[in-house]
């Protein structure tokens, strides 16, 4: 996985609350036995709306969404960030992401970033009058942009972590295979299913 | 020992290790496998060279993509076909119990769990499926996981997880004719909304809940995640045990007076608290409707569609007048006339064997509106065998609906059932997105009677009238 640090990008739009994985990739695509290639389908059906904020010129090469609140909720399926990584993006940012989605991010070096909903709303409308150039550092948690907007956002430590060193997640829980076969063997003594 | 709640509780018997300050790494009793979250996750163990680490507490089958009829035919969309092979290839490989096609206890993966005996009180559960909370009606922790979480648990049988936040929902007072589990956890969801519960892992409580079957508590709990939440359960009780008793995989003899001394330890200790507390009347509640795209744009089927004006925000009413546009929906119609085209009574959320005999009971000796495309999909084959042997595949027949073979169907429409463009449907299933059952399709979410009434009606009803 691709470690993220800094990244300075073009930001695209996108003021919908409550954005769902279905809208982001739909049921169809998630028949693919690959991890690959779903950049394609990303907003598959919206994409077909005149006046959908991704089709605007000013979003082509975007690396960066800014969105509204709860985005990527329903359903569990990583196909989401694959087909939003697939397509270029490495930041999303919202006000709120849904758990399994935020989750499922980190897994993929997407850098989700959580700013205020002020913060956000300013930023839509940066976005709305032209392009839009922002710089997302995770090193100092800063995102900065024209007119001096600067926000700082907060992160847990091991998400962090995971993102800025690229990680292993596996390989890192396999290093603790005495504590799990200790606990399992705990468990056998007690006579748990 | 200070008062705790049966999250802390479940949570606490299960942290592997932890480091101050990070996530703990929860060990998973039950990891449970389906066709479409899990080829890149095994392809990935292969390619670092992993195993399984314990098929034996791993369990699959075959759901999303499967056809509900003809079932002896070869799947007809080579691309499902290729998915499904690969886990039948995958699991083979990898030694993992599975119940395909042709089993008979094969299903949807959250109806097949319990009734395997799989799922039991103060397990850990996940699966690469957001309605995994479904489990947690048995006072298990479950939850739904991506891909690369469905290859972390395939390798080492863990999880790193960041604890949750707690929240408390009670469900207060004797149900009302009419009303089921769907309609309590529908207007939950509605009070809320889609991320009400973000963060949070919800303990159902209440004598609302106390009352509930089994299967409802079911329904309840697999709708956590519409609210946005981690998690969902119901702590155990007679009920649960009853319904445990003699199932395969549950303990038998001194082992299950054993077992359930301890299944009664898990429930919230007298002066435990809670993050946050949402207090439900039941006996105040309507039948629901969802009128938009998204679970919690609901109404009682008394209501009307609302207008963009009626929200607060103007990013609300932006939604709510996108929503309408979708729906093809004036604001301030009444919800009850509305026409449908299709009925779907399916899903992990109600397809199973009392939801089908409390559709049944609205059915028998009515028929289908011959306006009205009707589906019934059960949960899984056991279920619909079971329901064959009370005579309510005959009633559905006989009224004119379709009756199929187990899958999730029409809730995703993955395989063929889907709806059409501007097809408005009566469904019994989790989520009315934009697109989710066919694109362009418009999804009403409703309770079991609900959508049977809306069968023989052709219209969404007041299914009270007709009990």
């Amino acid at each position: 996985m691709l470690p993220f640090r800094t990244h300075t990008g073009r930001a695209a739009v996108l003021p919908r609350a409550n954005v769902d994985t279905d809208q982001i990739i739909p049921k169809q695509f998630l028949k693919r036995i690959e991890r690959s290639g779903f950049g394609q389908f990303l907003f598959h059906d919206w994409r077909k709306q005149p006046g959908f904020e991704l089709n605007r010129p000013g979003a082509a090469g975007a690396t960066i969404l800014v969105t509204g609140e709860n985005f990527g909720c329903g359903s569990s399926r990583e196909h989401a960030p694959w087909a939003l990584g697939d397509y270029g993006f490495r930041v999303i940012i919202a006000p709120s992401f849904a758990d399994i989605f935020f989750g499922n991010c980190c897994q993929n070096g997407l850098m989700p970033v959580v700013l205020s909903a002020d913060e956000v709303e300013s930023l839509l409308g940066l976005g709305a009058d032209g392009p839009l150039d922002l710089t997302v550092d995770l090193e100092h948690c800063t995102v900065a942009g024209p007119q001096g907007f600067l926000a700082t956002f907060t992160m847990d430590a091991y998400r962090r972590g995971m993102l800025l060193d690229g990680l292993d997640e596996i390989g890192r829980t396999l290093k603790l295979e005495a504590h799990i076969a200790a606990w399992e063997r705990q468990r056998d003594m007690e006579g748990v299913a | 020992m200070p008062p705790r709640t049966l999250f802390e509780k479940v949570w606490a018997t299960h942290v592997v290790h932890e480091e101050p300050g990070g996530p703990a790494l929860l060990y998973i009793d039950l990891h449970l496998v389906h066709e479409v979250t899990s080829p890149q996750a095994f392809e990935g163990l292969r390619l670092a060279g992993r195993t399984v680490r314990r098929p034996d507490r791993t369990l699959a089958t075959v759901d999303h993509n499967v056809p509900t009829g003809d079932r002896s035919l070869p799947i007809a969309d080579p691309i499902s076909a290729t998915q499904v092979r690969t886990l039948v290839d995958n699991v083979r490989d990898a030694g993992i119990r599975f119940y395909d096609l042709g089993s008979p206890e094969q299903g949807i993966v959250h109806v097949i769990g319990p009734e395997l005996g799989a799922t039991q009180p103060g397990m850990t559960i996940v699966c690469g499926d957001s309605h995994t909370s479904t489990h947690g009606a048995f006072g298990a922790l479950a939850f739904g996981i991506g891909t690369s979480e469905v290859e972390h648990v395939l390798a080492t049988q863990c999880l790193v997880q960041a604890k949750p936040k707690t929240m408390v929902v009670r469900f207060d007072g004797h149900r009302p004719a009419g009303i089921s589990a769907k309609d309590m956890i529908l207007a939950l969801i509605g009070r809320i909304g889609t991320g009400g519960a973000a963060g949070y892992a919800i303990e159902y409580a209440g004598s609302g809940i106390r009352e509930m079957s089994m299967e409802g508590r079911m329904t309840i709990c697999n709708m956590s995640i519409e609210a946005g939440a981690r998690a969902g359960m119901v702590a155990p009780d007679e009920t649960t045990f009853a319904w445990l008793a003699g199932r395969p995989r549950v303990p038998t003899g001194d082992k299950w007076e054993a077992t359930l001394g301890r299944w009664r330890a898990l429930r919230t200790d007298d002066g435990a608290t809670f993050d946050r507390t949402v207090d439900v009347d039941v006996t105040r509640l309507a039948p629901q409707v969802t009128w938009g795209t998204n679970p919690g744009m609901v109404a009682d089927i008394t209501g009307r569609v609302p207008a963009p004006r009626d929200f607060d925000s103007e990013a609300d009413r932006q939604a709510v007048a996108r929503a309408l546009e979708y729906m093809g929906l004036s604001a301030g119609t009444p919800i009850e006339g509305l026409a449908v085209d299709r009925v779907f009574i399916g899903s992990c959320t109600n397809a199973r064997l009392e939801d089908l005999r409390a559709a049944a009971g609205v059915v028998r000796g009515r028929r289908v509106a011959s306006t009205v495309r009707g589906m019934v999909v059960p949960g899984s084959q056991r279920v619909k065998a079971e329901a064959e042997a009370e005579g309510l595949d005959r009633v559905f027949r006989e009224a004119g609906f379709e009756w199929r073979n187990s899958g999730c169907s029409m809730c995703l429409g993955m395989n063929e059932d889907i709806l059409g463009e501007c097809e408005r449907c009566a469904s019994t299933s989790n989520r009315n997105f934009e697109g989710r059952q066919g694109r362009g399709g418009r999804t009403h979410l409703l309770s079991p009677v609900m959508a049977a009434a809306a069968a023989v009606e052709g219209r969404l009803v007041d299914a009270r009238a007709l009990l």
